[in-house]
This record gives structure tokens, sequence and C-alpha cells, in this order.
């Protein structure tokens, strides 16, 4: 029997499972044989902070949502069109998000009365009525991959983990995703046990042979590959994008990159991408804590390296007397902060855009720090690389964000060309620069206002500096109350006059009344957003902040040519303060702090009530 | 066998023909410490000794955290960053580990390195990078005016302690062999000559060198070494360590206690096989430090000199193999390379 095949335009998948269950992998699978096959996608895992929680419980149930298209697309889908359950837990904890007549593929096996007790269903819901509004496919995943694997010398235990590969399989055919690639990565990834890839292969196999025969699926799906732009593309996520943004940064700086750093989710990632990558003269410290980290990355500064360390909003709070230090001793120095939800530990594997303000303001004294922050996972590349630039060329720390949903969400990137790479170099300073022949460390680049970058090992340029206040030129401590006044307007010139480009706006027909604001991860959604309403026929401008300090000379003008300025931020208004206070401006701020990136179609809604409200 | 001295603190670091000297290494800030301050002993000391190791002067930094001895760094004309509360060694290892041709020496005090630092400290002496921490130990908090520290005797009475401190103190030298610390010394500010000579081995050993140089703070907390001074009993009670000598003061021995420690008793109560011949190189760390427990708790018989000499390999270095290595394996960086690796494919 010929099964149908229905076109389609755009799929929304969910797997969810147990933290046990491979869900992680199964999703980053299908991404691979989608990005491969030439859809545009986007991905959002969520998992929980607990490495296992309980199996089979709501708070360890982990998920893995994949976006994929014929076209270019913005974001990791608001609604899955389809969620696979791996169990009662993973079911009721993502139905919520399913809307009616999603397709739900259950597996059976798992939903035993003792399951089913565990997360508070008194009865079975693949029984009785309460899932009528979706089309549910039950599946005894578990017992059909055991059957599959009946030939293979393992144990039951063995063969039932192979159960994602089995749903891989299935989805796989009902999506005519190619298989090849995943088939290829098993034999790789269980190169040292060939039984286990065997065994894993033949589970996939199985359960695409189970949709080609089963009548419990009468159609699969074809969604054509994207037409973007030309070019070699790789999926990736934003931290690893991130990673390598520092390694280019290194190479067009020619600095070697020194990374101190301590593990914290969800940043680690870097500290492990970096660590892999040695040959590029690549220092990496895990150290013994938060401060140590900053604080060899500022040592590895003042001897000439490009410092950087990784981190999140806790280890931001941590790290800020050294940021401090930074700043007055004028050093070069890389901050990267991938928020997460907070306060305090929060939902460490959540995302939000709450430490703006921490960036901006979160040290004592007048201590101004350039901000730049990344608006996509592969742009995470790109604002690294930036970060740098402005680091190097005028001798300051810089504070890099990224968020939870940027720093695991992936999509495929179109590679840049590396002679296209800006070179961001800066000569160290060798000849002394005073008028007796002597070195002043604190003698400013006129245009700038950048100090000389002298490192150890340049005869005849020893010199001292410090966190106590310093003499203009001469870098000697100054307790003079005029020179201080001096040196912290001189330090907030410094930064004040950063050269930034330009806020470009997206205003097709330059006519629209409303502008919607962003900054960060929310770029997506917000793009998204703005695309829907334009599909209706209204009129939203759009514009994307990736410097935050400074912002871009013409923000204040942008902001004042339209009547009504959205903000939406995942925090409670943070950027929006900003604005009111520098521009007097009359922002109206969109906040939601769950955790979860926005989804397009609330964005949406609110631009339409913004502009209907007109 | 392994060596036991390695003795390559230095080599790493360019030297000069230029003949040096004192002079040499006196910055021109003007020195301002409290008249009297066992800290300008220690700056002339230094200051004396470092011509002696024919270093470019350039390729020398001074890193210092907060504190009275943290000015250190100004009057030296060598690179220096004066940096914050307790991070110098945090600071000094990211330089030290990514410039294995510069002499970083980490200056510090018993509030910087002890209070604050102590995480630094304690990972700083377990990772070996090759740095020489100069420890002054004066007991009390001088900078911020007379507190109590963690080296300062139970009950001390100060500002913040009206009725005496409670807290234990820490013995620096017990901490650092906790740590697993390679080179662990105690000097102190008055003994120049002696001073030196562990600076020199300090600087000969590759690794973390951990020297705790007792300074009198003659503000707040005078006389606080006073017996180790006076010529009538300092020779009484100073226990000198040196390697392959008896360790023995000219009344006092140290000799093996029936528990199994170590115990002083009167240098003519035993016979010369029965007192203990310091092994600073032995790679069992117990017997140094049970000698550091002997001064315990007041100024009866006190250790002085290197505790502690055994070679371990310095993290920098193992840090530089790792580079070196990785480029043997894989060959040396592409960045074209590196952002096609992994699945790419091609549209258009």
């Amino acid at each position: 029997m010929t099964k149908q095949v229905q076109q389609l335009d755009r799929v929304i998948i969910r797997f969810a499972g147990d933290s046990g269950d491979g869900m992680q992998l199964t999703g980053d699978r299908f991404t691979a044989g989608t990005a491969e096959f030439g859809n545009d996608l986007s991905t959002l895992p969520n998992f929980p902070a607990e490495i296992r929680a309980p199996a089979g419980t709501l708070p360890g149930v982990s998920s893995f949502q994949l976006h994929f298209a014929d076209h270019d697309i913005l974001t990791p889908g608001d609604a899955p069109n389809v969620l696979v359950a791996m169990n009662p837990a993973a079911l009721k904890a993502n139905l919520g998000d399913l809307p009616r007549g999603a397709d739900i593929i259950a597996n059976t096996d798992e939903f035993t009365k003792r399951n089913l007790q565990k997360v508070g269903y008194a009865a079975n819901p693949l029984e009785d009525e309460s899932l009528s509004e979706w089309r549910v496919h039950a599946v005894p995943l578990t017992s059909l991959t055991v059957k599959a694997l009946e030939g293979f010398d393992l144990s039951k235990k063995d063969a039932e983990r192979s159960k994602n590969m089995f749903a891989l399989g299935l989805l796989s055919w009902l999506y005519h995703r190619p298989t090849e690639h995943t088939i290829r990565f098993l034999e790789q990834k269980f190169a040292k046990k060939p039984d286990i890839a065997k065994a894993n292969i033949a589970a996939f196999q199985a359960g695409w042979n189970y949709g080609e025969t089963t009548e419990s699926f009468s159609v699969s799906y074809e969604v054509k590959p994207a037409r973007l732009a030309p070019g070699v593309y790789r999926n990736i996520s934003g931290n690893q994008a991130l990673a390598y943004g520092l390694i280019a940064a290194s190479v067009q700086s020619k600095l070697p990159l020194f990374l101190g750093s301590y593990p914290i989710t969800p940043a680690s990632d870097i500290l492990h991408e970096l660590s892999k990558h040695k040959r590029f003269g690549i220092r990496t410290f895990q150290a013994e804590d938060e401060i140590a980290g900053v604080g060899a990355a500022l040592g590895a500064a003042f001897g000439g390296a490009l410092g950087v360390t990784t981190t999140s909003g806790p280890g931001v709070a941590l790290k800020a007397e050294t940021v401090g230090l930074a700043v007055t001793t004028e050093l070069p120095l890389i901050i990267v902060d991938v928020q997460r939800a907070g306060p305090s530990t929060g939902m460490p594997t959540k995302t939000e855009q709450t430490d703006l303000l921490m960036a901006m303001f979160g040290r004592n004294g007048e201590s101004p720090v350039p901000i730049v922050a990344a608006a996509t996972p592969s742009d995470c590349f790109n604002a690294a690389v930036e970060a740098a630039r402005i680091a190097v060329k005028y001798r300051t720390p810089v504070m890099l964000l990224s968020d939870g949903y940027l720093a695991n969400g992936s999509e495929p990137w179109r590679l840049p060309e590396v002679s296209d790479l800006p070179d961001i170099s800066e000569e160290f300073t060798t000849t002394a620069n005073g008028a007796d022949g002597e070195f002043l460390p604190y003698k400013r680049d006129t245009e700038t206002l950048a100090r000389p970058w002298a490192i150890p090992g340049t005869a005849g340029l020893e010199h001292r500096i410090g966190g106590i206040e310093k003499a203009d030129g001469t870098g000697n401590i100054s307790y003079d109350p005029n020179n201080h006044d001096f040196m912290v307007r001189t330090r907030a010139a410094k930064i004040a006059g950063i050269d930034v480009p330009d806020l470009e706006v997206d205003d097709p027909d330059g006519d629209a009344r409303v502008l919607v604001v962003g900054w960060g991860s929310t770029y997506g959604p917000i793009a998204a957003a703005v695309r829907r309403i334009r599909r209706e026929g209204g009129k939203v401008a759009q514009t994307h902040l990736r410097h935050l300090n400074p912002l871009p000379a013409n923000t204040g003008e942008v902001l004042k040519r339209y009547d009504k300025v959205l903000l939406p931020e995942i925090n409670l208004g943070q950027l929006a303060l900003l604005l009111r206070a520098r521009y007097l401006v009359d922002v109206i701020s969109y906040n939601r702090v769950r955790g979860l990136p926005f989804k397009a179609e609330e964005l949406a809604g609110v631009i339409q009530d913004v502009i209907d409200n007109d | 066998m392994t060596e036991l001295v390695n003795g390559k603190g230095l080599s790493l670091v360019p030297k000069t023909d230029v003949k040096q000297g004192l002079k040499d290494f006196k910055s021109d800030q003007e020195v301002r410490w409290c008249p009297g301050c066992g800290d300008y002993a220690i700056l002339a000391a230094v200051q004396s000794f470092l011509p002696e190791l024919g270093l470019k002067r350039e390729n020398i930094v001074f890193v210092s955290g907060i504190g009275c001895s943290s000015r250190f760094p100004y009057y030296l004309n060598t690179y220096g960053f004066h940096s914050i509360h307790g991070r110098a060694p945090a600071i000094a290892t990211g330089l030290a580990a990514s410039r294995p041709d510069l002499s970083v020496w980490v200056i510090t005090g018993d509030g910087d390195a002890l209070s604050i630092g102590g995480n630094h400290l304690i990972h700083a002496l377990r990772r070996n990078v090759n740095l020489n921490i100069l420890l002054f130990n004066n007991r009390i908090y001088g900078l911020t005016k007379g507190q109590y520290s963690p080296t300062s005797e139970v009950g001390k009475i100060t500002k913040s302690t009206p009725m005496g401190s409670l807290d234990k103190p820490f013995n620096p030298i017990s901490l650092a062999i906790g740590a697993e610390a390679s080179f662990v010394a105690r000097t102190i500010d008055s003994d120049r000559k002696h001073l030196q000579s562990v600076l020199r081995e300090a600087t000969a050993h590759q690794g973390t060198s951990l020297v705790e140089i007792y300074q009198n703070c003659n503000i707040f907390n005078d006389n606080a070494f006073e017996q180790l001074k006076d010529p009538e009993i300092r020779d009484d009670i100073t226990l000198r360590l040196e390697h392959g000598q008896p360790i023995v003061s000219s009344t006092k021995a140290a000799v093996r206690a029936a528990n199994g420690s170590i115990e002083v008793v009167a240098r003519d109560t035993v016979s010369a096989d029965q007192i203990l011949v310091h092994d600073a190189h032995n790679p069992d760390p117990s017997v140094a430090f049970a000698l550091s427990r002997l001064d315990e708790p007041a100024f009866e018989h006190v250790p002085i000199g290197i505790f502690r000499q055994v070679s371990r390999p310095a993290y920098d270095v193992l840090m530089a193999e790792q580079l070196e290595e990785a480029v043997a394996q894989k060959g040396s960086a592409d960045l074209s390379e590196l952002l096609l690796g992994g699945d790419t494919w091609r549209i258009g």
C-alpha cells in the first residue's frame, strides 16, 4: 500500500521524555538530519537542572523542540504540531502547550498504573476520552524496540535503552528525513562498541519500518528544503558559536586567548568547547571559583593575552570587583554572561534577560562597561568578535550578554569567509611616550582615549598599575580631588565615545507608527511577530539593539520618530528604564519572566493591541 | 628517580648582561609605610637581592592584593600590579600561566592571603604555578587600623575584639603544607641574610613557593616577634632548618617523640644520632607538617628556614606542554578549517 504524502510548509515537533530517555540526543539527531535535508530550522532544548530527577516524575521531564520549514524561520515555534511523549509525565507536562488537533505519539509501554499514579492520572488518558481533541498514536515503543533487538546479545534493559532511536526512526519516516546521517553518527558514536552501534541502528530502522507498515500512520509529511542565501551552512548552538567567535577574535586580534572560568549552567559548554582547541594557543583555566576565573583572565590580559571569563548571572555578581579593577586599570577583558533565571540560583536551566542592569551598573564607583548582546544562536559568533574588538581597541572590560535560550538553541549558520572577518589587532606600546623619555601609562590616544598597552617584557616601560586612583598621565597614586573628577569623567567619556554602528530600522514602507524595540535573544520572536502583523496587512517597524552601552548615536532620534515604542523584554523592564531615562521616551513595556522565550503569536497579539489602541 | 630539587624556577626568564645594582630596582615613588615598619627591611632585602638574579628587569612582575604590604610593587622599578583584596594569587596565576618568560612574585599579608584570599592561596599552592609568594605575617590588620587577623593569637584584644578574639589562628606553614605546596619556608624581616638565602631557593624553585616572613607592625602589634630578635634568647628558641643538618637551636634539639610526632628537648639530654636531621626534600609532607606545629602555641621554639622543597611539575609548564602536544597531534590551527568542521552543507 502506498501511503499518502502531504506537503507542509513548516512543522514543530517536541520530543519529551524522562531525563534518562535520551530526548536531547534524539532531538539533536533529528535536527542534524533536518539540517542536512536543507530545511531552515530552530531548536529549543528544555531540561531540568537536576541531572536525574526521580524517574517518571514531572520534574524529571526533559524535552527538545524543533521547528523546521521550507522558508526562513526565526524561532523554535510556539506550539508543537507533534508531541512525542515517552511516558505519562512527558504527556502531562507538555499537553498544555499542544493545540487541539495536534498529533501525540505516546509510548504505551510506559503508561502503567504506577507511572500514571506518579503524575496524578487517575485513569489512563490513552484509554479514556480525555485526549479526544488530539490525534493520538498509541505505540508500544519499548516493547517494539525490545522485539526488534531480539537477535542481539543484549539484556532487556540495554535493549529498552534504544527506544529513543526507535522513536527517531519513526519520526524520520513520518517527515521524510534522510537516514544515512543518523546511521553514520551511531557507527561513529559507538565505534568502540560495535554491538551497541548495530543495536541502535536496528532500532532506528525498525522505527522507520514501523511507520512504513503500520496502519496507525496513514499519512507522511514532506517539508521541502528552504531557499536560504547561497553559502556553506552548519547547524550551531549559541554556546558553540560564542566559543568559535572567541577563537576567531583571538586569531583576528593576534592575541593568545586565555579563558579563566568556573563551571556554571548554562555557560559551561563554552569552557568545554574552548578547551578542545588548544592548538590555537588557547589556554583554558578552570579556576577555583568565579573570582579566580576573572582574576586570572585579567592577569593574563596584563601580560598581553585576550583575557576572557565565561559565566552566568551569579558568577557576574562575584566577579564585579575584578571587573571594576579592569575598568580602572584599563585592560582588555571580555566577561561573557549567559543569563539565566534569577535571583540567586533561580532556575539555572531557564532563560532570562535579567542581568542587563547588573552588566550596566553592578560595580562600585563610576565604572562604565560597554555591553554587547547576541541576537540569535549563530549571532553569538559575531557578538564575540565585536566584544573583543571593543575590548582591545579601547582597553576596557566588555560585557557580552547571551542567555540560556541562545546558549542551547541552535539554527543553521551560514559560515563567514575568514577573509571577511575584521582585523581587530592593536599594537602593543614598545616605546616611551613622555617628553623626557619616560613612559606614561595613562597618557591616552587623543581619539579613542585608550591608554597604551605596554606588557611585561618590554624594556624601558616598566610601570605599576592598580586599583587606587591614578594621576592622569603618570598613573602614579593620586588622591587629588580634581584629578579624580577628571579621571572619572575621562573613563566615562572613553566608553561613551566607542564607535558603534547606527541603529537600523526595518520599516518596509516607512509609514509605520509603532516601533518594536528589542535586544538580545528576543530578536527571533519579535521578528516573527512583526512578520505576522505585516502578513495581515498591519504596519509595524522593528529595530534591535546589539550595543546596550554605549547605545547607538541615533537611538534617541529613532525612538522619537514613532508615535509608540513597544519594548518586549524577559525581565521587568530593564532596557525600558534606561531608554526612558536617557531619551525621555514613553516606552511601552511588555514583560514576562517565565524562564522561556516569547512566543511569536503572543508578541503579535501585543503588537496588534498597541497598534489598535493608537 | 625524579629529581628532588629542580632549580628551574628562572630557566625560562631572559637574563641580562648588564650589571645591576640596588638602585636599578628602586622606583621613583616615595615609600610610605609607617616609620619603623618591618616592610622597609623586607623591601631593602628584596631590592638588594634582585640584582643577584641577573634577570632582565622588564621580565619581573610583582603582583599584590590589598593591605600595607601590598603597596610593595609601587616601590620596585619592575612591572607591577596592585590589585584587589585577596585576589593577587589568582591574577598572578593568569599572568604566570600565560607568560612563562616572566618571574612573577606575589606580595601579600596575613589578612590578604589567609582571610579574604584564603581560597586563592590554597589553590595556587596545590596547582603549583611558577610563582614566588611572599606572605608578610604581622598577625594584625594594619591598613584598616588594628583589627585582629587570622594569624592573631586567641584572646587578642583589638578594636573589633574588646573582650578578646575567639577564633583559633591559622598556622600559614601548616596550611601551605596541607595544601600540597611544593616549597614552604619561613623567615624574618630583621634577618636580611636569612631572608635572602630563602629567596634564593624560592626563586630557583619551579612551582609555587610560599615564604612566610615574620614582619613587625610597630603601630598595632609591636614586638610580636620580639623573642626571635632578642639577642638574649633568640639563638635558644630558633630552630634552624637546613637540609641535611640536625634540627637544633643553641640549647635545644628536635627528636622523634614517643607518639610518632616530633618534640623539642634540651640538646644535652640526647645523643647526636637521636637528633632529627632535616630532610626538606622528603616527598612525604608529614614530617614537615609536624615541624610546622612546633611553635604552637607560643614562641618556645620556632623553626625558621625551608620546611619543604620538593620537585613537582609546574602548572604553567604542563599547560604549555598540552598546547604543544595539541599542535603535534592535530597540526597547527586554521580558522577556516575549524568553522568548516562538523556537518556542513552547501546551498546555491
